[in-house]
């Protein structure tokens, strides 16, 4: 057995290496594959009755994997290959996921933008028609619509949700778990069922009319569960002794949840709020059946349908001549953007240390 | 040495008297907790009060019979008696395009969560990982729109292919060549809104896999592919069952996206390349506009079946994911 | 060091052990580090060890927490690189060739170089058969005789008197000393030329850990064993050779090898006297 230096060695210079990282030859070898088999499938597609972008798909995966199956087959035996298989058919897989993601963003930018101009913040359609040229009229009663439709549904379901949240992680009484069950449940619920309901509870036997309080009652049901659950998981991640620390203190457990625990949140629960708003800003099924439309800005939520993003675009789609259906991806992208805006925010916020 | 018989000292209670300041607190969060029962109670009541009267009249006909005639009399009263109102055929449509986006969506979501769990470097896991959870919060109505401009094209010539290729199978034949908004388009829509929810529970379970297991394995000289095989899937079993649940759920639920998509024929269509389907949700939709007090009650009945079916199936995927979070 | 008269008991213990050099030698070096470092992103966790596990023989790698030493073993069969951010210099020659070199299949390199971890752990879903034959499927390996091997490698592992009625159950029901002997029997089923252990008896009782040892002793014939141990009355007992780890605070360091003999009765270094001595901090 070789005794090492006695003495501790010299700094070596050693440089830390990762050997076990793809190296150049090898990714010259998988280079290579894939050159070969889009080589191989230009080919095959030219020669054989095969056309079109699905052809080229198809015919490349395959020859891909084929040649990759093959060669690992050679290099590393069965398991290697059968290992190179099931890595083709995951790669493939993520390539699906995100390839409608991709689509989408690019359809909404790509038709969207030309029906995008100043007076669509200015504007509204009272005077307007929406088989008019893109230019005229505009979704300021729709911003409008949608901002308070979304505010009004916040301020009802926000409580709600904390509170459902201080609940399971707090108190954790008898109903613990079968009201986690239940919050887990009605994030289930079918949107437009959301909306029978309010019709079949307010609408029908109290007011008659409709209006934007009872589109946001709607909406604040399918928030809550949103709500609910991120605050829940945000709570569930504030240190047991903080809680600890505030009755020892001697202070009462609903001074301790106000003033340590939900301070602790704090910028937990803001991202609860928001995706819980992300959620609801373009959900259009019970704003069709209950805020109806409304082509001029309405300010009163208690009071004559309530315009919104969702219904503008469902008008304008549903005119359905050229023009109307620029208006409708206009639409969709200033939609888009907001929710994209609101996504962005909370992934800001809740990467954020919790409790800090 | 005195043996004395051991003495178990009785219990002391012990007891916080609760302060008035915290009983209110407990009542008041505790009836903020009970808003998710209270509400789903609500639903379920309001919907039976106003879907009675038709459950009543139409019987087990409501789900077993394909009719929906609203019959008005000579002086334009409603006749109860010779209405017909049964939705076998949108029940059947609901199941046959949810199913559709559950056989295209499962796989892909799984394979993606495969790959951002085990395969990606860094990067590209976070990338793709916000990429995936952006696209659970775009409106359902982007997707019907994109579903019907965009996937539309592409979907109808991916249908001739495979009734040319695979028409011999009794669901892929045409009664006549109509492709066009057929409910495998709209299977298509809906697997990609499932994406989202089946990739992101399939991740959380792959990611829970014991490290020591996945090493045991590797240290057996193990590759990736039999590592996952081996490991990863008899643990994560269970929850991909319940997160394809949950994505079944939202597939019978949608509204809006069917309804831009598809071509709502009321009548039951098992050819799933043939342009003709429904769902409830859309159905309720469609008929809600120009539907008659006695209909709209019809359509409550309805949505009451649609609230109830996607209650049972969330409820079982959320029990199978909990257990399989919480189990072994 | 000479001078210690004290008759110490891990020297006692390590005495009554006869080194075996002479006959195994002649076999050639089976697995060799040279110039072993490894890092985790920036931390420097282990500097330049070096050294030779001759066929047949226990080398036991002691010191401290944090030395380093399980680090060096991971890299023997490249373990070391599942943890994100690790890197590592120097090589490992098996029968003479580098396992880092570009181009090898590490798979072929774990199925020669075995492992046995710190907790005992079986695959839950599999029964006590399916579990030591779990490399076999694994690594997609053909064997003719599953029963032969099943039954050869619970034996080996000190195990098959104990399951032999029961090898269709799940291996969840064992006891955590007969599922660490399981994991063993599982690790010898495809054949390794070396089994690395990660203190494998810090999590069972005495009564495990004395037939683990057992265990250890009946292998050492057939296989080269290294083993990580915390207990130095285990090292004393099971291996041949020992070499002591420390860190001064900067990356760990082999500090000395040598036969265990020499090592607990006569250390070289006043450090390693210290640790074995008990005399360290």
């Amino acid at each position: 057995m070789s005794t090492n230096t006695l003495t501790p060695a010299a700094p070596a210079p050693a440089k830390p290496t990762k050997p076990w990282e793809a190296s150049i030859s090898d990714r010259i070898k998988t280079a290579a594959i894939f050159l070969g088999s889009a080589l191989f499938t230009v080919g095959l597609v030219a020669v054989t009755p095969l056309k079109g972008k699905l052809a080229y798909a198809i015919v490349f995966f395959i020859a891909f994997v084929v040649i990759d199956y093959i060669y690992n087959v050679v290099k590393g035996g069965r398991a290697a290959g059968a290992d190179s298989l099931f890595r083709g058919f995951v790669t493939a897989a993520v390539c699906l996921a995100i390839t409608p993601i991709v689509s989408i963003l690019l359809t909404v930018w790509v038709r969207g933008h030309k029906g995008v101009h100043w007076t669509l913040f200015t504007k509204d359609m009272h005077s307007n028609a929406f088989q008019d040229p893109a230019n005229q009229g505009g979704l300021l009663h729709a911003i409008i619509g949608t901002f308070l439709l979304v505010l009004f549904a916040m301020i009802i379901s926000v409580p709600i949700g904390v509170l459902t949240a201080i609940y399971i992680t707090e108190i954790k009484g008898r109903f613990t778990r079968p009201i986690q069950f239940l919050v887990q449940a009605m994030s289930g619920v079918p949107s437009i069922v959301a909306g029978l309901f309010i019709l079949a509870s307010i609408v029908y036997p109290l007011t008659k009319t409709l209006n934007g309080f009872e589109g946001s009652l709607a909406l604040a049901i399918l928030m809550i569960p949103t709500v609910a659950r991120t605050s829940q998981e945000v709570l569930l991640l504030i240190p047991q002794d903080l809680r600890e620390a505030g009755v020892a203190l001697g202070g009462t457990q609903w001074r301790t949840v106000i003033m340590i625990v939900l301070p602790a949140a704090r910028s937990g629960l803001i991202t609860a709020m928001i995706l819980g708003v992300a959620r609801v800003a373009g959900e259009t099924a019970p704003i069709l059946l209950l805020a109806g439309g409304n082509n001029s800005v309405n300010w009163n939520m208690f009071h004559g349908p309530m315009g919104s993003l969702p219904n503008y675009i469902w008008q304008s789609f549903g005119t359905g001549t050229p023009d109307s259906v620029t208006r409708a991806w206009a639409g969709l992208l200033v939609l888009l953007a907001i929710v994209l805006i609101l996504f962005g925010l909370a992934r800001t916020l809740g990467n954020r240390k919790v409790g800090k | 040495m005195t043996q004395t018989p051991p003495v178990t000292p009785p219990k002391r209670e012990i007891t916080t008297k609760p302060r008035f300041s915290d009983k209110v607190f407990r009542g008041v969060v505790t009836g903020g907790g009970l808003s998710s029962l209270i509400i789903l109670g609500l639903i379920l009541g309001f919907l039976l009060y106003e879907g009675y009267g038709t459950f009543k009249s139409q019987g087990f006909h409501f789900i077993t019979s394909s009719n929906w005639n609203a019959v008005v009399d000579a002086n334009g009263l409603f006749n109860a008696k010779a209405s017909t109102f049964g939705i076998a055929a949108m029940l059947i449509g609901t199941l046959v395009v949810a199913v559709i986006a559950v056989i295209v969506g499962v796989p892909i979501s799984v394979g993606a969560a495969l790959y951002l769990t085990f395969y990606a470097p860094q990067f590209i896991r976070k990338f793709m990982v916000t990429a995936i959870d952006l696209m659970a919060a775009f409106p359902s109505v982007l997707f019907g729109l994109w579903g019907f401009f965009v996937l539309e094209s592409s979907g109808e010539y991916w249908a001739k292919l495979l009734n040319k290729y695979l028409g011999w199978i009794p669901i892929f034949k045409l009664p006549t060549p109509y492709v066009q908004h057929s409910p495998f388009i709209a299977g298509l829509v809906l697997a990609i809104m499932i994406i989202p929810i089946v990739t992101s529970v399939s991740r959380e379970v792959f990611s829970q896999t014991p490290l020591d297991r996945i090493q045991a394995a590797y240290a057996l000289g193990a590759t990736r592919w039999a590592m996952i095989r081996a490991v990863a899937f008899p643990y994560a079993r269970s929850g991909i069952v319940g997160g394809v649940m949950l994505g079944l759920g939202r597939a019978m639920g949608e509204t809006v996206a069917v309804y831009t998509v598809l071509n709502i024929v009321y009548q039951v269509n098992w050819h799933i390349l043939f342009s003709a389907g429904g769902n409830i949700a859309s159905m309720i939709l469609l008929k809600f506009g120009e539907a008659s007090p006695q209909e709209i009650k019809a359509l409550m009945a309805a949505g009451l079946v649609l609230f109830l079916m996607t209650l049972l199936v969330n409820s079982a995927a959320n029990y199978i994911v909990n257990r399989s979070k919480s189990g072994r | 060091m000479e001078t210690n008269t004290q008759p110490n008991t891990l020297s006692s213990i390590a005495s009554k052990r006869e080194v075996k050099t002479a006959g195994t030698q002649a076999m050639g070096v089976g697995l060799e580090a040279r110039g072993i470092h490894a890092w985790f992103g920036q931390k420097h966790a282990l500097a330049n060890v070096s050294m030779d596990f001759w066929p047949g023989t226990v080398t036991a790698l002691i010191g401290p927490s944090g030395c380093g030493k399980s680090t060096f073993l991971r890299t023997l069969n490249r373990m070391h690189e599942f943890i994100p951010g690790a890197a590592m210099a120097g090589e490992v020659l098996l029968n003479g060739e580098d396992i880092y070199a570009p181009g090898t299949d590490v798979t072929k390199i774990r199925l020669k170089v075995g492992m046995v971890f710190q907790k005992p752990n079986p695959f839950p879903s599999m029964t006590i058969a399916e579990n030591v034959l779990a490399g076999l499927k694994l690594a997609q390996l053909k064997t003719a005789n599953k029963d032969e091997l099943l039954e050869e490698c619970l034996e080996r592992a000190g195990l098959w008197s104990e399951v032999k009625d029961r090898l269709n159950t799940h291996g969840g029901a064992l006891s955590g000393g007969q599922q660490q002997r399981l994991c063993i029997a599982r690790a010898l089923a495809v054949r390794p030329q070396v089994l690395l252990m990660d203190e494998p008896c810090s999590a069972l009782d005495p009564g495990s850990t004395l037939k683990i040892e057992e265990t250890i002793s009946h292998l050492s014939s057939s296989v080269t064993i290294v083993i990580v141990t915390h207990n130095m009355q285990q090292a004393a007992r099971v291996s041949d050779y020992t070499a002591f780890f420390l860190s001064d605070g900067g990356p760990g360091q082999m500090i000395e090898a040598g036969s265990t003999n020499e090592i607990f009765a006569r250390p070289k270094d006043q450090r390693t006297e210290n640790y074995v001595t008990g005399r360290f901090g």
